[in-house]
């Protein structure tokens, strides 16, 4: 039902921005996140809920690994594409999307740091 | 037609003679037919054109006739084929000669009675060979050699045919034949060649060895030879290290969008359905995440717990070992125990008298004489201290400077802040020296009574003592050293301490005060007459104390003082025991390791160092100022030591402390912050203890239960968060686990038969937890602590926390009751009183109003007259 939904309001072109927000902030809700940062293809951060050093930091570097997974995957087959990418850490999880133009980053905390 | 033709002709041996004219010469000689010479047959006729007639013209004696060409020429025109020159006439015609020689031959030499010469050399060389002939008639002598042909004579022997003999070799005329042959096999067999010492085998070799040869002693006096000079060269060469640029690192900045672009972008329509078509599996991970964990191994969060059975299950605290000193320290209350910060394995104990203020003034005399020690005791040596320091009075509360731990500052009985420098001991402290050396001795001034005083235990004096009229009135109950990122001004604002050194204390005293200390010089002392008597009797130094301290010895005044007036009542609260939220930082560790190992002489010269004036050094805002008290009545509260501005009064002073809790039954003997967290404090005092979190102003996270006998003191320990050891009056330590049970503890032990006075644990490895506990009996035991109580449990601390925030929220809860309580009490008197019937509140005006309040008194008029007629009716 939500994918219907999306792909209806997709097709209007209404306030694009305000539904960037809303989803945004649906992700940022969910527990244990810690900041949501939204990079376009070169590596610069465009909207981010974490401050600047470290959204920075983490644009660039993330950026960087995200290419070369996603190159890594087409050279093994050039018919796949990179479509999730989980970094799972000692105190948080690294989630990335990638797209053409654009990439996504959530960081959450896991449930053994909060123990 | 060379010039020499033209010129009348030279004596032929005058004449230039050149090869070509001796080889023309010769082969005139020789009468060999050559094309040059053509043999001539000249008719009479011819003869006496040219006139050339024999023996007329041409004779023996001239038989040559040079004839001009055109002379030839013509006659060969004129006489046509009949002339004897006309078969030559084309070599006539070639030979451009001017004239020709024609030779009478006498002989026949070349085959015909004349002959011709045409060449020019030819020429000269015949005239010249028949001139010698003509000449040599007249100058026989000179000429015969010349003249006459070369005689070929045999070679004349002039002595060189010896020579020539010699070199010759001619075959002997006997011929020996040798023929050498061998076995064929021997023929390329393998050779070994070895070597022989010729010394050895007589004869082996012939010598010619050099003799002196007296024929040639002849001594050089004179020899040449040359000198040049030239200039020493030397060839050197140097490579140099090219050392090419690398870059060591790079700076940059991150490239940024301003935030229009963002704001631009973020209106796009792609990132709109980027971030919609992605959200979808983003939501999917975190809810996966939230709902299990994948990567959290259950097999091995079984087995820690399964650990404590069996085994490791040995929860007894070991003795390691005792200490007591016969004389100092036996029958007295060991009142503190300090473990010296860097050196492992050293103790020190300070010893108090424990008798009641009545037998302590019976006795003054008494006790002016014996003096109260600190004792330093080492592992290897039970029995005898390694050092004493020696204070004025009995020493309650002492502490090693973090940042140097040759610094010992303690605080008396009689209300001195006492300074000890004990660096001249810092090698005996270490161990390498033995525990005993003569040399070391400090003579006592006051000879004692006691019988064997301790020769060999070298004793430690004071440095610097405060000035008694300035210091605390009462005895001196806890001291502590602010630690090494801060120091305090005047007025208790923090700023930076730059050298990071360790010289501000702190010290409270049941007087009401507590005050702040400063170890460097102060910055203008003005000195009373008597101040200065007593700077001068102390340049004297009879006793060799180190001169550390000498700048504030004697009159070393507190620079901040704090007084505690109490919240609700009026009066004082009287410290205790206080604690400090700061911690000193781990540089101080290394620090005091450094300072350690410096030699005496090297130490920093506090006497050197002044207090810093406000102006130079920054504040500093984060440093937590707040201290946290336990009183002598079971009071627990915080104040904080920085003076601010007072809103009523518009002086700055110190604010009053905002909360105070009235828990145990007894005096606080123990504040002391968790070492794990920072904000949770312990206290202990009566016969309860106590966990407060700072911040938390509903009550105390926890709050023990009566114990049976009073608890003296109590520790955090240091490995485990959510372990405390108390110790009781009967001996007994109790140890308590908060993650098993709080109602009771969890183990007991006995140590002594005493009360316990002081509990003082010790990391001293990963593998030994050491834990110093003292009795009132002067007894020092070493336990060491078991694997079950120094090992944390699994995520003890995160379990201990989530306790203490339990903890908390059930007292916000609590309290939360306790309002919607009462509350629901004035909700509940409220209904009471409304169920009355309440009257009809209409919004009325003022002349309404008026107008009622008329009707009401007119109608209250009728009444009033109805019963008054009525009663007169009755009447």
């Amino acid at each position: 039902m939500e994918l219907h939904r999306r792909g209806f309001r997709g097709g209007w072109r209404g306030c694009c921005q305000a539904e960037v927000e809303e989803t945004l902030k649906r992700i940022q809700s969910q527990t244990g996140v810690v900041g949501i940062i939204v990079v376009n293809a070169e590596g610069i951060p465009i909207r981010t809920t974490m401050d600047n050093a470290t959204t920075v930091q983490y644009a660039g570097l993330i950026h960087q690994l995200s290419m070369k997974a996603r190159s890594t995957i087409r050279d093994i087959d050039p018919q796949n594409d990179l479509t999730f990418l989980r970094i799972r850490c000692k105190k948080n999880e690294i989630m990335v999307a990638p797209d053409k133009e654009y990439l996504l980053i959530v960081i959450q905390n896991t449930n053994e740091s909060s123990l | 037609m060379t010039p020499t033709d033209l010129r009348p002709t030279q004596k032929l041996k005058d004449r230039p003679r050149s090869k070509t004219r001796l080889k023309s010469a010769r082969k005139a000689r020789s009468g060999v037919f050559t094309e040059d010479i053509i043999p001539l047959v000249l008719t009479s006729k011819s003869r006496e054109i040219f006139q050339c007639v024999i023996d007329q013209d041409v004779t023996e004696e001239q038989p040559y006739k040079l004839i001009k060409r055109e002379d030839i020429i013509s006659d060969i025109k004129a006489r046509g084929g009949t002339s004897d020159f006309y078969p030559f006439k084309q070599q006539i015609l070639e030979h451009s000669t001017e004239d020709f020689l024609i030779v009478f031959d006498k002989d026949f030499k070349y085959g015909q009675s004349f002959y011709m010469v045409l060449s020019e050399t030819m020429k000269d060389a015949i005239l010249q060979s028949l001139e010698q002939k003509q000449d040599g008639k007249e100058e026989e002598e000179d000429e015969e050699l010349s003249v006459k042909d070369f005689l070929f004579r045999s070679w004349t022997d002039l002595g060189s045919s010896i020579e020539i003999e010699q070199e010759k070799s001619e075959e002997s005329s006997t011929k020996v034949k040798f023929m050498i042959s061998r076995i064929r096999k021997e023929f390329g067999a393998p050779v070994v060649f070895d070597d022989r010492n010729d010394a050895e085998t007589k004869d082996s070799y012939m010598e010619c060895t050099s003799y002196q040869d007296n024929n040639f002693s002849i001594k050089k006096l004179e020899r040449d030879i040359g000198i040049q000079a030239v200039k020493i060269l030397e060839e050197s060469s140097t490579q140099t290290e090219w050392t090419y640029p690398r870059n060591a690192c790079t700076q940059y900045t991150p490239s940024e969008f301003t935030q229009e672009e963002k704001d631009e972008i973020l209106k796009s329509e792609a990132l709109n359905t980027f971030i919609n078509s992605v959200a979808l599996r983003f939501e999917l991970a975190l809810q996966q995440n939230e709902i299990m964990d994948v990567f959290y191994d259950d097999w091995r969060g079984l087995s820690d717990q399964d650990s404590t059975f069996g085994g490791k299950a040995d929860c007894h605290l070991k003795e390691y070992q005792s200490f007591t000193d016969l004389q100092k320290s036996q029958g007295k209350r060991v009142n503190n125990i300090e473990w010296h910060p860097t050196i492992l394995g050293l103790v020190a104990v300070s010893v108090v008298d424990h008798i009641t203020m009545e037998d302590r003034m019976n006795l003054t005399n008494r006790l002016l004489r014996s003096h109260s020690y600190i004792l330093f005791w080492n592992f290897t040596d039970p029995i005898r201290p390694q050092i004493m320091l020696e204070g004025p009075d009995d020493i309650y509360s002492f502490q090693f400077c973090p940042t140097d731990p040759n610094i010992v500052a303690g605080g008396c009985k009689n209300g001195q802040v006492v300074l000890w420098d004990i660096s001249e001991f810092a090698h005996r402290l270490q161990g390498q020296l033995p525990a005993a050396k003569p040399e070391t001795v400090k003579a006592n001034l006051l000879p004692e009574l006691d019988p064997v005083p301790h020769q060999e235990v070298p004793v430690a004096h004071h440095c610097a003592v405060s000035s008694i009229a300035n210091g605390h009135k009462s005895f001196i109950t806890d001291l502590c050293w602010l630690p090494d990122h801060f120091e305090i001004t005047k007025f208790g604002i923090p700023i930076e301490n730059p050298e990071g050194v360790c010289v501000q204390l702190v010290t409270c005293s049941p007087d009401c005060s507590i005050l702040f200390w400063d170890i460097r010089r102060p910055k203008s002392t003005v000195l009373t007459r008597h101040e200065k008597q007593k700077m001068e009797k102390e340049l004297q130094n009879p006793e060799g104390i180190p001169d550390t301290f000498k700048h504030i010895d004697l009159y070393w005044k507190p620079m901040h003082r704090v007084v505690l007036p109490k919240v609700t009542a009026s009066g004082e609260y009287s410290p205790l025991k206080i604690s400090l939220r700061e911690k000193c930082t781990d540089k101080a560790y290394e620090k005091a390791q450094l300072n350690l190992a410096k030699n005496k002489g090297e130490t920093p010269v506090y006497g050197n160092m002044d207090i810093p004036s406000n102006r130079d050094l920054t504040n500093l805002t984060e440093i937590n100022t707040f201290l946290f008290i336990g009183t002598e009545d079971g009071e627990v509260t915080s104040v904080d030591w920085q003076v601010e501005k007072d809103m009523d009064t518009g002086k700055m002073t110190i604010p009053k402390p905002t909360q105070c809790y009235a828990i145990h039954d007894g005096p606080v003997n123990t504040v002391q912050r968790s070492p794990f967290f920072r904000d949770i404090i312990l206290t202990v005092g009566g016969w309860t203890f106590a966990i407060w979190k700072e911040g938390v102003t509903l009550g105390p996270l926890l709050h023990s239960a009566c114990a049976t006998k009073r608890c003296q003191t109590g520790h955090w320990s240091l490995s485990r968060p959510g372990v405390i050891i108390i110790g009781r009056e009967d001996g007994n330590i109790d140890i308590w686990d908060l993650l098993e049970k709080t109602h009771e503890p969890s183990q007991s032990q006995n140590i002594s038969s005493l009360p316990i006075s002081c509990i003082r644990p010790w990391i001293v490895s990963t593998r030994q937890h050491l834990l110093a506990v003292s009795d009132d009996f002067g007894t020092l035991h070493i336990l060491e602590v078991p694997w079950a109580l120094r090992h944390p449990l699994t995520q003890e601390k995160s379990n201990v926390e989530a306790y203490f925030d339990r903890e908390v929220k059930r007292l916000e809860y609590f309290e939360a009751r306790k309002i919607l309580r009462r509350e629901k009490k004035e909700q509940e008197e409220e209904e009471e009183e409304e169920e009355k019937p309440a009257p009809e509140v209409e919004i009325k005006t003022l002349e309404q109003l008026e107008e009622e309040a008329k009707k009401e008194h007119a109608a209250y008029l009728q009444e009033e007259k109805k019963i008054i007629f009525a009663q007169l009716g009755k009447l």
